[in-house]
Order: C-alpha cells, then structure tokens, then sequence
C-alpha cells in the first residue's frame, strides 16, 4: 500500500474552495483558446456538455462517439430527475444540505472538496438547460416544479416526466450541434477508442477504429478527455445499454492511469425482475416511483396468494418497518440490500424467481389514477409493454439490477487522471458519489464536469504547459496504432468456437453472484481464479466471424468483451482488499447486528487507486486518505 | 408461464450501399413468447453464428424504447405492428406458433444503407445543425424560474420533445418525407419563449436543409403519425408549415 495520492484540493473552508481555486487559476486568453485542440470521447450528458462549452469558448474540439448519432449515448435512458440546490419550494434545500446528503448517502467515501463543488454549480446546471429549451416539468403558474428522491428530506429534484435524461442530452446534443455549426466542432460518429496516446508522459491523442470501414486511426491534440460512462456491463444483466463499455477508461489504466475504487457499484432497488435465459438486458423503473409506490412482501414465506388476496395484516411493507423516517425513500444501497433479505427469507412474490411488489393502490386511491398517470405515466407504459402486466391493476414486481459504478479512473480537483492531459468526466470518475450514488446526481455530475467544472481546469493545465507538436509519424503514436491492430487481429483470427456474448454472460453471472450486492472473502478468492480461466479460454476458444475490414459488430463485442475480462479481476481484487463494508460494497464479514454496512473508518477511509502492471504482474494498489473538515464520518441512519 | 414458438424469418441482407441485397430465409424454433423482438433475432444470430454464417446486422443499444437506435420494417410496418412501440420494446408474445416474418431495413435516400438492417441517418443530424436550437453559451443563462412558461405551452413543447430520432416516420412515408421529425423539432424550440427569437431563422434553414439532404415533401398519408413509436402527432407538420411560411413572409432574404 502506498499512501501516495494528492487529489491537489484547494485549502481553507469547504465553501470558499472552489471560488479560491477559481481565483488563482490560470487562464487562456480568448485569442489564444483556438491554438488548442482538445479531444472529446463519449457524446452523453459529460463529453456533450464539455464538448459545447469548450467550443464557445474558442477551443477547437474533435468529438468522438460509437453511435450513429451523439445523441443516442446512454445518459438518454436516465428517468427519474436531476438534483439541484434551488430551495424553490421553501422546504429548506441548500448547497450545505445538498452536499451533505450526497456525502452521507456515499456512506463517508467520497471527496468532501469535489461533492460540496457539486452541490455549489448544481443550481446553474437547471438555469443552463431551461435557457436551451429543456421542457422541464412546469407548475400552472409556470415556475419548475419538483419532487423528492431517496435518501433526502427535501424537494429539489427537476423531472420531465420520465424521461429526464432525454431531455437533458438533448439540450447538451443541440449545443454541440450549434457548434458543428458554427465549424468549433469536428464531430466523428461511427467510432469506437481503442486507445489512449502517451507522448513524453502526456495524454496527445486517441486510437480510433471507424466501424463503418474498419479503418483504425490516429487523432492528435493538446487534451484529452474521457467522457465513456461507466462498467455496470461488467455484470449480466445490467441495466445499461448493450454497447456500453469499460475499453475507454481500462485502455488508458493500461497506459497508467490509476483507477480509483472499482468495487464501489450501485445495484438499483427498482427493475423488472430477470426472466429466462435469453434476456439482452434488464429494464430500470425510476426512484421516483418510490415517491407514490409502497415496497412489500408477504409477511409469511412461501406465501403464492395473488396480491390482492393478501390482506393488509399478512403484508410486510419491510422499508417503512425498518426505517420509519425515510420509509419507502431510503437510498439505493439500503433499498436493494433489504429486497435481497427479504427474497433470501423466501418471500418473494414470483415462485422461482426474485421479486418484491411496488404498489401504487393506496397512490391511486389517494391521489386518484390521472395524477398517478401525469406523473409515471410512460413508465407504467413501459413496465406493460415489457411485463404484459398492468400496474394500476396489480403492483409491479421488481428486483435490484447493476446500474450505476461509482468507481472510475482516479482524477485530482482538476478532474486530470495522474496522466497529464488526461482529463475524465462524468460516471468515467470516480470522485463525486463515494460507497454509493444518491438518486437524480448522476445527472447533476456529468452536466456539472462539463458546463461548470472543465472549462476552469483545463484552461489552468493548457496554460501551464507547453506543448511541442506532436507528429504522426511519432513512436508513440505508431506504435499505439499497431498494438490496437494486433489486439483485433488476434482476436478475428482466434478460430474459437464460443461467440464473444456467451464469454460476456460466463463472466457477468459470476460477478453478479459474488461481487454483486453481497460478497464475501471466499467468494472473491473463487471469482479470480475463475476470471483467470475464463480469460485463458477466450484467447483460444472465441468466435468473431468475418473481417476486421468492415462493419463487425461482432468485432466491436469481442473488444468490449477482452477488457472487461481483465478489468473484473481489478473490481475484484478492490472489493477483496477493501475489508470493511460501505454503501453498495457489502462484505457480509462486515455489518452491524441489523444487517446494515459497518465501515471500518481507521484502516479505510480512502480512496484505492489501481496501478496496472502488467498482464503478468499483480497491480499496485495506491491510496488517497479522504479528509473530512464540515460533516464527520458517523454510522449512516435511515431509522 | 413463458411459451415458445417456431418462426420463420425472410431477411433483408445488404453488405452496403452498393451492394444490390437479396432476402433470405431462416427458421428459428422454441423462441420464448416474453423475449422482445431484438432477444429473438440475438437468438438467431447465436444460431447463424454457431452455423458458420455472418449474422444479421441491425442497430440496437439502450433497448428501452428511448436511445432511438433500433427500428426496421417488420412485415411492411416500421418498428412492427404494436402503436407507440419500438422494436426493443416489441414482444414475441404478440406472435403466433408458424408465423412468417418479414425483415427489411428502412428505405429511404436520405438513409444509405451501411449494412443488412442497419442504416445511416446522419442526415438527422445535419437538420439539427441547421439551428436545431437555442443560441445560448453556458454561463448566459437567467434564473431558471425568471421566465414563466405555461404549463400548457411545456407541455406542447415537451410532446414534440419526445422524438427519439429513430426515422420510422421517413420509413413509412411513401415520399420519406421527414416532416414529422423536423416539424417536432421546431415545434419543441417554437412552443417555448426561449425559442422565439431564433424561431423565423430556424424554420426556413431546418426546412430547406430537409429538402436539401434528399428528403420528401411531405404526402399528407399521416403514416408518420402512426408509425411514430412516441405517438407524435402531425399537428407539428402544420405547426412547421405556419412557421416556415410566416418565417418566408417576414424574412424573405433568409
């Protein structure tokens, strides 16, 4: 263990930092802001945010994304809402409280300089997107209206209806598009990174392959900036979209940079449970129905009566028994860990399966059906047309799902990795939400990195540095190229006869299992050696059919693939070495009497960072110690 | 409890835009009934792949019905035959034991095809670019709440919002006009006060880069309307019509 790491906050009172940083940063005057170029990886709400700032700023920008479209990265699926500290229903909200329950919620591992200047630039983020013409959710008046979400005592979360993330990345996609227009940004759809470039120990350039042609390429620049999301892919099934992916931020790991606390993974209380053995992927129902739906089970096990056979006093609404303060709006972590119990009691309401009810009867009854249809109506829609089941009718029976990783590449104040140049945004880091991601900040983080945080500090890093041009023909940059060529030539060339998905799930299922919501040192230990086979296997034995000279999406999964399978033993080697249990990170060998996380604040209160070493050398575990100034580390309550 | 049938499937195979393409037919047996549409062709590309052949490229990604990724002709209809649906979000359950199915990619000029289902639709894009939004640089920005907005207005603004930019109303448009993509677009800035001062300028160039990028002019059959898995509806092609004329009207050197 090296206790090595300065995340370079600024000092003094937590609510001055980011103003005292601001006042001695270094600037890029506008004349000379279009000298420099700057690469943007991932076009979600992150990477399309900073992409439309920069480029208004006056920095030439080269834009990057695997889809079709900019539009179509995942942040588009986010439901729920976004945080904001507006205090517009008077109820008390404030950056202090903000910032607090975000802290709290992360169970005491995040860092306290980042999380409070999260709190600070929120408000701004809600200003930015109604002036681009985001269709919030609106009051008769005409003011925002707002709603509550788990782990929080107060309203300030702002919605359209539920399809939050759309709108918000259509507010950031129709920036970045004004600035295609206006010739500030080239933007290069159809392409996949296979690589980060490192010339004289900063980050100059990406390797990309062009999915339509094949062709694999180099782009050169003064900055680079990951904005590629998160690794929940890792597990199967996950709730994020089929092609979302570690390669990004693993790549540049491989290259260097450190990546911070893989083991922390938010495994989402309310989806529609798994069925069957040719699922692509499982289907999220947004917190905010825990706003009007009531979690129960029957109090009996075994107990096959249709729900509304079961009266009242054979029910166990288990969250409002344990946590009579916070009820059905406990965070996420809590939430999911208690469906587990509840299922492992054998009360699960699908015979053979896991699943609890989320019940809106006494919504409807109270509020009537056309206020609940307003407010969820296309998710109740959408929970139909998936389930073939109607909600107002009968509750809906959900499960926990991976869906969110608060773990990412280590990143300072400045959001730069320990690569110079190499900046990363969005769910990509790991900073802002600790143990565990409070509902409607993941929103709140990628729109806060790229409109309110990145303009400063990549203006502070370009202006101290120099930067001599980097030719095309350099080593570093040749060399990277072929790497990535015989990395994809080795893989079409295997022969195998397994296809790259049936390694995914192999792999996914383990990790499910044993570093999932619970995980236990034995488990662990068993979940390396099989990682190791696993990987030995798909280097012989993996199918990828046709060429490398074309569109292959089986190409494009067998990539994906080959780095989640290095990339999950890191995850798991984190979560083996972190010996407490904190937020989604739950060590059975570590709780309280009530079965809630007991963390070990002597020995854990920092940040791991890994260090690749090599594909035959064990990685180097370095640590950040986390300091707490305004709120002290206590025993979460929920009570 | 889960059903499973047999099908039989006709495809669209095409390696690219120059490539003439052809159908070809599949049988797939023992599909669960609660598989979605895209889980039942994954289990024929398993079934191509473990045959030795070049499975079937279509274009797919969050599978909830939101990312506009997804979408082909399923016997003749886009995005097949449920209303307000996707195909990521169209389930087996709604076939029958023995069913033929047909699988073509979306037709249009506008939208080469890059390879079997799956086609370019970048052309969308570019009428985004042509001021499909509001002019603001981060950091200009009034108090959010410092403009009240009707809740009646957001609410329009935020039903042609909605659009997920999946191309089904080009697909099922005999001129593949793309009126009900561009009219939801303008429509959506239109609606909103923000929106206004940009509003003349933004219909005449999004309407004109349409025509420009090979669209047609729109065929007045409202089978956009019933395409769209999102249910827009064609008011929005009229709104666009108001706007554009009285953007000509008042701005006729634009």
């Amino acid at each position: 263990m090296i206790r090595d790491l300065d995340g370079k906050c600024p000092s003094g009172a937590l609510a001055d930092r980011w103003a005292k940083y601001k006042a001695e940063a270094k600037l890029v005057g506008p004349i000379n802001r279009r000298k420099y170029e700057v690469i943007i990886v991932g076009t979600g709400l992150a990477g399309s945010s900073a992409a439309s700032t920069l480029a208004e700023q006056g920095y030439k920008v080269k834009a990057f994304c695997f889809h079709g479209s900019a539009r179509r990265a995942h942040s588009i699926a986010a439901q729920g809402g976004i945080n904001a500290a507006k205090n517009y229903q008077n109820d008390n909200a404030s950056i202090f409280r903000l910032y607090y329950d975000t802290i709290k919620g992360g169970d005491f591992r995040s860092r306290e300089s980042n999380t409070y200047r999260l709190a600070e630039v929120s408000a701004n983020i809600i200003d930015q997107a109604v002036a681009q013409g985001v269709p919030f959710a609106r009051e008769y008046g005409g003011t925002l209206a707002n709603r509550t979400f788990g782990g929080v005592l107060v309203s300030r979360t702002f919605y359209a209806a539920g399809q939050t993330g759309q709108q918000l990345l259509l507010g950031a996609y129709s920036g970045l598009m004004r600035q295609v227009d206006c010739g500030q940004v080239e933007m290069h759809t159809m392409r996949d990174m296979l690589d980060v470039i490192v010339v004289d120990g900063k980050a100059r350039g990406i390797v990309t392959r062009n999915l339509v042609t094949g062709e694999l390429e180099t782009h050169l620049a003064d900055a680079v900036l990951l904005c590629t999301g998160g690794y929940s892919n890792v597990y199967f099934l996950s709730t994020n979209a089929m092609k979302s992916n570690v390669t990004a931020t693993w790549r540049a790991a491989r290259r260097g940079a450190y990546f911070s606390n893989p083991c922390y993974t938010q495994i989402h209380p309310t989806c529609i449970p798994a069925h069957g053995d040719h699922q692509s992927k499982l289907t999220l129902m947004s917190e905010s129905l825990r706003n009007s739906g009531r979690v129960w089970v029957p109090a009996a096990p075994g107990d096959t009566r249709a729900p509304s056979q079961i009266p009242e006093s054979e029910r166990d609404y288990y969250l409002e028994r344990k946590y009579p303060t916070f009820g059905n709006m406990v965070p996420r972590d809590v939430a999911s860990r208690n469906a587990k119990y509840a299922c492992d009691e054998g009360k699960s309401v699908v015979p053979g399966q896991r699943a609890v009810y989320l019940d809106f009867k006494d919504a409807i009854a109270r509020d009537g059906r056309d206020s609940v249809e307003e407010r969820y109506g296309n998710l109740f829609h959408m929970y139909q047309k998936i389930t073939g089941q109607n909600p107002y009718e009968r509750p809906m029976q959900i499960y926990p799902a991976p869906h969110y990783t608060m773990g990412g590449l280590w990143v300072d104040y400045n959001l730069m990795s320990n690569i110079p140049g190499l900046f990363v945004l969005g769910e990509a880091n790991f900073s802002d939400h600790g143990a565990n991601r409070l509902g409607a900040s993941a929103l709140m983080q990628g729109l806060a990195d790229g409109y309110f945080v990145i303009p400063y500090t990549l203006a502070g890093y370009l202006a101290g540095e120099q930067f001599e041009p980097v030719s095309p023909s350099d080593h570093a940059v040749t060399g990277t190229l072929e790497e990535t060529r015989e990395r994809i030539d080795g893989l079409v060339t295997c022969g195998g006869s397994r296809s790259a998905d049936s390694f995914h799930r192999d792999l996914g299922l383990k990790m499910l299992d044993e570093v999932g919501m619970s995980r236990t040192k034995a488990g662990l230990e068993g979940t390396v050696e099989h990682i190791r086979n696993l990987r030995a296997e798909f280097k012989e034995n993996l199918n990828v059919p046709g060429s490398a000279d074309g569109l292959n999406p089986e190409l494009e999964k067998a990539l994906r693939v080959a780095d989640f399978l290095e990339f999950a033993e890191v995850m798991t080697l984190d979560a083996l070495t972190r010996e407490e249990s904190c937020g989604g990170h739950f060590r059975e060998e570590y709780q309280t009497d009530g079965g809630e996380a007991k963390r070990d604040d002597e020995n854990f209160t920092h940040v791991a960072a890994w260090e690749y070493r090599g594909e035959s050398e064990a990685p180097i575990r370095h640590q950040e110690q986390l300091e707490f100034t305004e709120v002290m580390p206590s025993q979460r309550s929920y009570k | 409890m889960s059903q499973t049938i047999s099908l039989k499937l006709r495809v669209w195979r095409q390696n690219g835009p120059d490539d003439a393409g052809r159908f070809e037919n599949f049988d797939l047996a023992d599909v669960p009934t609660d598989l979605s549409f895209l889980e039942m062709l994954d289990m024929l590309n398993e079934q191509i792949l473990q045959a030795g052949g070049d499975p079937i490229v279509f274009d797919h990604d969050c599978r909830e019905g939101i990312c506009g990724s997804c979408g082909f002709m399923i016997d003749g209809q886009a995005h097949g035959p449920e209303r307000g649906t996707t195909v990521c979000q169209l389930h087996m359950r709604h076939y029958q034991n023995g069913d033929t199915v047909v699988l073509e990619p979306w037709r249009a000029t506008a939208f080469p095809i890059f390879k079997d289902l799956m086609v370019d639709r970048s052309a969308f894009d570019a009428i985004q670019q042509a001021g499909g939004y509001i002019s603001v640089n981060c950091g200009n920005a009034p108090d959010a709440n410092s403009v009240p907005v009707g809740k009646e207005e957001a609410s329009d603004a935020f039903e042609s919002a909605v659009c997920v930019g999946c191309g089904a109303c080009v697909a099922s448009c005999k001129n593949a006009s793309a009126s009900l993509f561009t009219g939801a677009k303008i429509n959506h800035l239109a609606n909103l006060p923000q929106g206004r001062p940009e509003a003349a300028r933004r219909a005449i160039r999004m309407v004109e880069t349409m025509e420009d990028r090979g669209f047609g002019a729109c065929s007045n059959t409202l089978e956009c309307e019933a395409a769209c898995p999102k249910e827009i509806s064609i008011k929005v092609i009229q709104k666009m019509n108001r706007e554009y004329l009285f953007a000509k009207l008042t701005h006729p050197t634009d």
